[in-house]
């Protein structure tokens, strides 16, 4: 030991007070690697500011639609030339035959308000969606004992006026536009300033249905949602009690041996297969092997059925698995068997976290588009909202995120905003099932 | 009689078997109670679990029986009513598939007019083409046909019918005839020594069993599926050409040019350029996260980032599609009129557009599973390479990456995996053109654009074009899962490594 050189101590240079130049530079690498660290968080938090920022901007103008409010006459002559109100008679007379009555009814607004314009009562009627003589003639079915008199109606304006009232359509943009001409504008300024045509609240947007391309200013979303519920309907009632008695099975019951492995490596490897793989699946096995129906929310719900699982049976096992096993042991020691501790015991105590797993699940399939292209669940129009519950499994429909996919792919501008509208709502719903599953586990959750 | 058994649909039998599996609960239950003398004491189990057992008997083997029917019959009908179809009605262009969803067609047809009473049930079983127009007569009840029905598809549909209907109500029969005996079973067993509860709990065991092999039946299934449609693929279409071809042209007269490369050139440059995006900023907001900050900014900022996991994907096409696409174009395309005054950039949809806005989605994939990595490397390296002096950052950097590193590169493939296979991003924002170009201002294609073009709309399963779809379904399938399983592996290796 004693061979040992005694260390030579380094003679410092410069100050203790002054940092030396090294120091400095290592000091400015620390400072500028947490600055890397900031700046990405920053990047992260202000792609999601933009993102929402986006969807509210731009979709909270689908919300409110322009709409016309005119005083129409219902002439008995036009609708019910025999004049016995016969309802098979006046059923005869189909939307064409509305038509003039909505002309007659703009030029009179016109001729009262005293605008002067050249044009004619048929390209003032264009101002109006033309979903309004079907509105008309909806109403004159209904209430056939109003022929005859003048009713107040407040009809859908047609997409480019609503465009121009929401800026989307300028005075530029329309030159090459064969569906709106620079007078219509000018008429349509005059009847905003009297207060004629005005943006009000749409609630048919949220509980109406999809509209052809010619009508982007009659689409709504509420059949889609029906069923988006359909299809949520079977998840729930399929994914929760299979997905819990696998993770019952697994947790609690399982031996140690090849087939739990072969189980466990599936469960893990189904939760990262692509979605669009079981869509794949679905339209092999439900729709060309087992026949059911084309487009049907009973596929969907059972395509993303398979989907969920994974996630349902992977946050089910993590909540069975936070139940101590002093429980368990505690009723066995009291004699009950296996069984009984599990479903007398255990399960009750892991049911908010098996609740908010389910949630979390559902959310996530109510937002999945992709396995619902293949089953053929877009591309057409569903018109009316299903009136029983089989009906809603069993006839075509669209879902939320299907129906927001097929305005992007339209080529009319309007369906963008109402894409966009659709977003808000599908949020809306993906934030309501996340408040509750959270607000499930702060209320609910125990810590042993 | 016969007619009593045809009106019984699959879900009122359901709804039969549950019936009486109640019944036969609390029949069994008081007849339990009632053998012992009404004293429940000496019963080996509790009452309720001869009840339960009971109804397990009834309704476990029937329901079990009614869905395997149901798996199997189509199958054997198909096959019986095959050989009506004379061999010349399938070479001429078409296929046994097509053929026999014109059969299955023509047969719904009959069983609608049937139910509309626009034909009566004889009338609909001696139908003949010479005698009725049965296509005009179909689209008179809401069965619209493409073609003039054939006299062998009538027939076939005539016997399709007629198999299908002997089918179902064979089927009710033995299924209701089953829950019966189970029932009659059940009530025989019931005496005070018979071990219920055990023979229940075996039973609900069983059930929970077969819950948990559901999965591997979904992953058979889709592997099943997806082979057997490749292999009718690879049938119609050279398999050299497919992997090893350069171009993509689906041409619906036939002759197409199907081959995966430039569809598999889309999908990993657009990989690329998201992973470019995430990994950064992931990594580095982890670094952050678990290093640096306090627990406040942790617990605002932890959440926030991973909203973005929970936007559905279509919210990230449609960004693409109307935000980022023209934004991009505003800045690299125009010529004149754009911002940089180049013109690079002709349409909204490009590879960029579409990377970008993917990269965006994959943030919290990378930063969530980095972060938990990040902490879960122990507090004694860091603590040593603080008391050998280093500053936090060359900890960091020299200490805790190189330790964590394998779990890191773990959470890359997994979200690389998430890349190739996201599908709503790459439709409505990556273009149609299948191209093996390196300008990323350009449209490309990817595999799940082509699997989503090639199957939606009017699929025909006979045509190597619709076909093509399964093929690249399947490699896409054995492409992720090959690169979830190395990651799996490496992430489970490193926890392994600090546990």
């Amino acid at each position: 030991m004693t061979d040992m050189p005694t260390p030579q101590p380094i003679p410092r240079k410069g100050s203790l007070l002054v940092q030396d130049a090294r120091t400095v530079k290592r000091n400015r690498a620390e400072a500028r690697f947490k600055m890397y660290g900031i700046i990405a968080i920053s990047m992260g938090l202000l792609m999601l500011l933009i993102l929402l920022t986006t969807i509210i901007g731009r979709g909270t103008s689908a919300f409110q639609q322009t709409f016309v409010s005119l005083n129409v006459p219902l002439l008995a002559e036009k609708l019910d030339k025999k004049g016995n109100r016969d309802i098979e008679d006046i059923k005869k007379v189909s939307t064409f035959g509305y038509a003039p009555l909505l002309q007659a009814g703009f030029e009179q607004k016109v001729a009262d308000l005293g605008i002067a314009t050249d044009l004619k009562p048929k390209d003032m009627a264009n101002l109006l969606s033309k979903d309004a003589a079907a509105t008309l003639r909806d109403f004159v079915l209904a209430n056939p004992d109003q022929i005859g008199e003048t009713v107040v109606f407040e009809f859908l304006a047609q997409s480019r006026v609503d465009g121009y009232l929401k800026g989307r359509v300028t005075r530029d943009s329309i030159e090459n536009d064969k569906n709106i001409s620079a007078a219509q504008l000018d008429l349509v300024d005059a009847l905003v300033a009297d207060g004629t045509l005005a943006k009000k609240f749409n609630i048919s947007f949220i509980t109406g249905a999809d509209a052809s391309d010619a009508r982007p200013e009659a689409a709504g979303i509420g059949v889609a949602m029906m069923g988006s519920l359909a299809m949520m309907l079977v998840v729930l009632a399929l994914a929760l009690p299979i997905g819990v008695a696998a993770s019952i099975y697994l947790e609690e019951f399982a031996p140690k041996n090849w087939i739990t492995d072969v189980i466990e490596v599936n469960i893990a490897n189904l939760a990262a297969v692509p979605s669009i793989v079981f869509g794949i699946l679905g339209l092999a096995v439900f729709i060309n092997y087992m026949h059911l129906p084309n487009s049907a929310p009973l596929v969907g719900g059972l395509v993303l059925t398979l989907m969920t699982l994974p996630t349902i049976i992977i946050s089910t096992r993590a909540s069975l698995k936070a139940v101590p096993p002093s429980i368990r042991d505690a009723a066995l020691g009291v004699g009950a068997s296996k069984m009984q501790s599990v479903f007398h015991h255990v399960l009750p105590l892991a049911a908010p976290g098996i609740l908010t797993g389910t949630i979390i699940g559902l959310a996530q399939a109510l937002g999945e588009t992709a396995p619902l292209l293949l089953i053929g669940m877009v591309g057409f129009i569903a018109s009316n909202p299903p009136e029983t519950i089989a009906e809603g499994l069993l006839s075509p429909n669209s879902a939320m995120p299907a129906q927001i996919y097929e305005w992007a792919k339209r080529a009319d501008p309007a369906f963008y905003e109402r894409a966009w509208g659709g977003i808000i709502i599908l949020l809306v719903f993906l934030i309501t099932m996340n408040a509750i599953a959270v607000l499930l586990r702060r209320r609910f959750e125990r810590r042993w | 009689m016969i007619e009593l058994i045809n009106s019984i649909s699959v879900s009122l039998l359901v709804l039969i078997i549950l019936g009486l599996a109640l019944v036969g609960y609390f029949t069994v239950r008081k007849h339990a109670i009632s053998a012992a003398g009404g004293d429940a004491r000496v019963l080996h189990s509790l009452p309720g679990y001869y009840g339960y057992n009971a109804a397990m008997c009834i309704a476990v083997p029937s329901l079990l029986i009614l869905v395997l029917w149901l798996l199997i019959q189509p199958m054997l009908v198909q096959n019986a009513v095959i050989g009506l179809i004379p061999d010349q009605m399938i070479t001429e262009g078409s296929s046994v598939g097509l053929v026999m969803s014109d059969v299955r067609r023509v047969a719904e047809g009959l069983n609608t007019a049937v139910a509309q009473g626009a034909l009566t049930r004889t009338e609909a079983v001696d139908l003949r083409v010479d005698q009725t127009d049965v296509r005009a007569l179909l689209a008179d009840v809401g069965v619209a046909l493409g073609s003039d029905v054939q006299a062998p598809v009538l027939q076939a549909a005539q016997k399709y019918r007629a198999l299908t209907a002997t089918g179902a109500a064979t089927m009710v029969v033995v299924v209701l005839a089953i829950a019966v005996l189970g029932f009659a079973l059940a009530f025989r067993m019931t005496h005070p020594a018979f071990r219920a509860r055990n023979t229940v709990e075996a039973g609900v065991k069983a059930l929970l069993m077969i819950a948990a092999s559901l999965a591997i039946l979904t992953t058979v299934g889709i592997v099943l599926s997806m082979i057997f449609e490749s292999r009718n693929f690879f049938q119609l279409h050279d398999w050299k050409d497919f992997f090893f071809g350069t171009s993509w042209a689906p041409n619906f007269r036939g002759n197409s040019d199907l081959a995966i490369l430039p569809l598999l050139w889309g999908t990993l440059y657009i990989s690329v350029i998201a992973l470019m995006v995430a990994v950064p900023i992931g990594l580095f907001a982890a670094i952050y996260l678990s290093e640096y900050a306090g627990p406040k900014v942790r617990a605002v900022a932890k959440p926030l980032l991973e909203i973005l996991a929970g936007i559905p994907t279509i919210v990230y096409g449609l960004f693409a599609l109307l935000t980022v696409g023209p934004f991009l174009v505003n800045l690299f395309g125009r010529g004149e009129n754009g911002v940089l005054g180049v013109e690079w950039m002709s349409g909204a949809t490009s590879v960029l557009t579409a990377g970008l806005v993917m990269g965006i989605m994959l943030i919290p994939f990378v930063s969530s599973l980095s972060d938990d990595i990040i902490n879960a490397v122990p507090q004694s390296l860091r603590d040593g390479s603080f008391g050998l002096g280093a500053t936090h950052s060359e900890t960091v950097r020299q200490v805790v990456l190189p330790a964590a590193l394998p779990g890191i590169v773990g959470a890359i493939l997994l979200a690389a995996s998430r890349a190739i296979g996201e599908t709503m991003i790459v439709v409505l924002g990556a273009g149609a053109i299948a191209r093996i170009s390196g300008n990323p201002f350009e449209a490309m294609t990817t595999i799940t654009t082509r699997i989503v073009s090639q199957l939606t709309g009017d699929t025909d399963f006979a045509s190597p074009e619709t076909l093509v779809a399964f093929a690249l379904g399947l490699t896409l399938f054995v492409l992720t899962l090959g690169l979830n399983v190395v990651a799996l592996i490496i992430v489970r290796k490193y926890w392994e490594q600090y546990e």
